[in-house]
């Protein structure tokens, strides 16, 4: 079997798609990443692995975060942004999406298309209040599983009104609530609210929302998040089936589009086996001048795979040509 | 003897290093601001000041640090707030501890007597002659031109250069030899050679005007040093973008200086924003319109965080751009600036920008990126 695979490896998830030669999804796998990016995708990378068998990879997408890190190990064909992956993947979706909202763990995203094409995004700027990670947080401290946060929130007939602007002092104020006897559900519909609220302000910044609309990224898997946009937007708000791993998804679609309009003949791709071998980072503080960049190497057994972190060229150039990149080798 | 320095703004340093040395100064160059030049700067500076305000003061302690004694400010007059920065950069040097003068020349080419009156104070060769000044005025106008020049070509090159980092290393290295001619001759065979350089950089076989165009406006400081704005002109050339800057120290002189301001671009702004507003912000949105009437495919607009002017300019944009059909994203520079996110956003304006040329320009003008 012919296949394509994607890769996002975000601050919170890694996430890996597989694709068959149609564009059908073969395979998916949601890791957290855990401040260990490279196990991560050493173990999703082995999961896709173990689940296609002995299919031909024709080619690579990688994006998120650590779009370059994924790119430079796993041999990618194809490194793009975030914002380009997921609006191709809501297109796979929904070819005449006019706005996609995407909630991930520390970023927020609004893009724009018209046509079926991008024509306005939008990132959060300054602080994380409307994001997985708070969510995440959050859920611990109350002791209700993420998985079952959104299924709480719409137990509620009357949700309190959180102050949602800022991380901590939204936990202040839920902790405030809490004292004064508001019950859970309604704490926790606050929240929702709260963080929709946050978005459209910060994100959205009076942008017009127009359907059909896609709610992508890990929150959009919580019900109570999607009902709040619902009643913000007074538009159906639709999760697509693949709603946590659009990102992978559109790197896939990216990789197999590269690879059939011929812009790479081979895939760069290393094989599923590095999924068992051994990478270290070393990282160590450049002494050429004051901005003392830090050097990021990706070591594997005698070779640096990669290297970067360098403002100058110093020492991309010392391990390749190619700046930035991934050190071919 | 008075050791003289002054901030630093791109590579326009090496034309006022030039002049203040023939002029028989001893000189501390300023060294380009790096994270450590920022990190000083934050810690002593007001926490709402903006960023060229910090990098600017990190800027003079280390040059004082460097043994210089007299620091030249170009904050003493202005619209914006910029007008006291170099007051208040005085008085936290001075509470520091660090003893110096500091002498404000503002607009310098505006005010040609005051400038000279100013700089003939610290004469360093008792017998110069105006005629030596005037000699050492045209070097700097000349060296100045040169970096334009120099920076205008690379920034042609790049996007279509088949070795990444070759155009950059091309254009530091004409940088130096600019930097090391002495004279109004040498300084015009440095050009002739480091156009030559940038000439021969190795380049795929595509049309120039293929490559998208974008033009950057914005506050000066972080239009002009590539520290302030994450070297945004090297990151989009290596995206395949041609860029260009609305502000080029001997454009800004032709028309904001030694013209009484940039009347053209006041009176194409003036349908949207008809007051000067401080700094920059008006200029802003007249040059988003020049830029759509010249077929450039998108704006970035470069603002420090807080800055009053780009913020007035910025409330503007969305309608400028909806009705000429010219996406403009609009990046925020602070301290806290994360060098990822600004790459993102980059790259995905980038793709913005290439989808719609490929579906035609006039497709759909809702287009704002930004934040």
């Amino acid at each position: 079997m012919r296949l394509y695979l994607g890769i996002d490896v975000g601050s919170v998830s890694t996430n890996l798609v597989a694709l068959d030669a149609d564009g059908e999804v073969i395979e998916t796998v949601y890791l957290r990443t855990g401040g260990r990016p490279i196990e991560a995708l050493q173990k999703g990378l082995g999961e896709v692995g173990r689940a296609v068998g002995d299919a031909t990879v024709m080619g690579v997408g990688a994006t998120g975060s650590g779009r370059t890190l994924a790119g430079a190990i796993m041999g990618a064909d194809v490194v793009k942004n975030e914002i380009t992956a997921h609006a191709i993947a809501a297109l796979s979706e929904e070819p005449g999406v006019r706005t996609v909202l995407e909630i991930g763990g520390q970023d927020s995203k609004l893009i724009i298309l018209a046509d079926g094409v991008v024509v306005d995004f939008a990132m959060n700027t300054v602080c994380a209040a409307g994001t997985g990670s708070f969510l995440d947080h959050q859920s611990a401290r109350l002791g209700v599983p993420i998985e079952e946060f959104g299924d709480f929130a719409l137990q509620s007939s009357s949700p309190v009104r959180i102050a949602g602007r800022c991380a901590v002092f939204a936990e202040s104020d839920m902790i405030h609530k809490q004292q004064m006897g508001h019950g859970l559900p309604d704490i926790v519909a606050g929240l929702c609210e709260a963080l929709v609220r946050n978005y459209l302000n910060n994100v959205g910044k009076g942008k017009e929302l127009r359907a059909p609309v896609l709610f992508q990224g890990g929150v959009a898997a919580n019900a109570g998040i999607r009902a709040a946009f619902e009643r913000a937007l007074e538009v159906p708000v639709t999760v697509p089936t693949y709603h946590d791993v659009m990102g992978a998804l559109g790197a896939a679609l990216l990789a197999r589009d590269e690879a059939q309009r011929g812009v790479f003949v081979a895939s760069a791709f290393r094989g599923f086996d590095i999924s068992t071998h051994h990478y270290v980072t070393k990282s160590f503080e450049c002494d050429g001048c004051t901005n003392a960049c830090e050097i990021v190497d990706v070591v594997h057994g005698e070779d640096v795979v990669a290297r970067w972190g360098g403002r100058c060229d110093r020492w991309e150039r010392s391990a390749s040509g190619d700046r930035g990149r991934a050190v071919t080798g | 003897m008075a050791k003289l320095s002054y901030p630093h703004m791109g590579s326009s340093v090496l034309a006022v290093d030039a002049m203040a040395r023939t002029m028989g100064y001893d000189v501390v160059s300023p060294r380009p601001p790096t994270q450590n030049t920022l990190t000083l700067g934050t810690r002593h500076s007001p926490e709402f000041a903006c960023i060229p305000f910090k990098i600017v003061l990190g800027t003079y302690i280390e040059s004082l640090e460097r043994g210089a004694d007299v620091l030249l400010s170009g904050g003493g007059k202005g619209p914006c707030r910029a007008g006291y920065y170099g007051e208040l950069h005085r008085r936290i040097l001075l509470d520091l501890g660090y003893e110096h003068e500091m002498i404000f020349f503002w607009p310098p080419l505006r005010t040609p007597v005051d400038f000279l009156r100013k700089l003939r104070r610290f004469k360093a060769i008792p017998g110069a002659s105006w005629g030596d000044v005037g000699r050492a005025l045209r070097m700097t106008w000349e060296k100045l031109k040169a970096v334009d020049d120099l920076e205008i070509l690379a920034h042609r090159v790049r996007p279509r250069e088949r070795t990444p980092g070759d155009t950059s290393r091309a254009l530091s290295a004409a940088m130096r030899r600019l930097d090391a001619a002495e004279t109004v001759a040498g300084t015009r065979t440095a050009l002739g050679e480091g156009t030559e350089r940038l000439d021969s950089v190795a380049t795929r076989e595509t049309d120039p005007g293929d490559a998208l165009k974008i033009g950057i406006i914005g506050e000066i400081y972080v239009q002009l040093e590539p520290f302030a704005n994450f070297r945004i002109e090297e990151r989009l050339g290596d995206l395949g973008a041609w860029v260009q800057r609305s502000i080029f120290l001997t454009k800004f002189a032709r028309t904001d200086i030694l013209a009484r301001g940039d009347r053209d671009v006041a009176r194409t702004a003036s349908a949207y924003l008809p007051e000067n507003v401080g700094g920059h912000g008006q200029s802003s949105i007249g040059e988003i319109i020049e830029y759509a009437h010249k077929g450039f495919d998108g704006v970035v607009q470069l603002a420090p965080f807080s800055c009053i002017p780009e913020i007035v300019a910025k409330s503007i944009v969305p309608s400028v751009s909806r009705e000429y059909g010219i996406p403009v994203m609009t990046l925020f520079i602070d301290e806290q600036t994360g060098e990822g996110g600004v790459q993102t956003r980059l790259e995905a304006f980038v793709d913005l920008l290439r989808a719609r040329r490929r579906r035609g320009k006039d497709l759909e003008h809702a287009a704002l990126p930004g934040n």
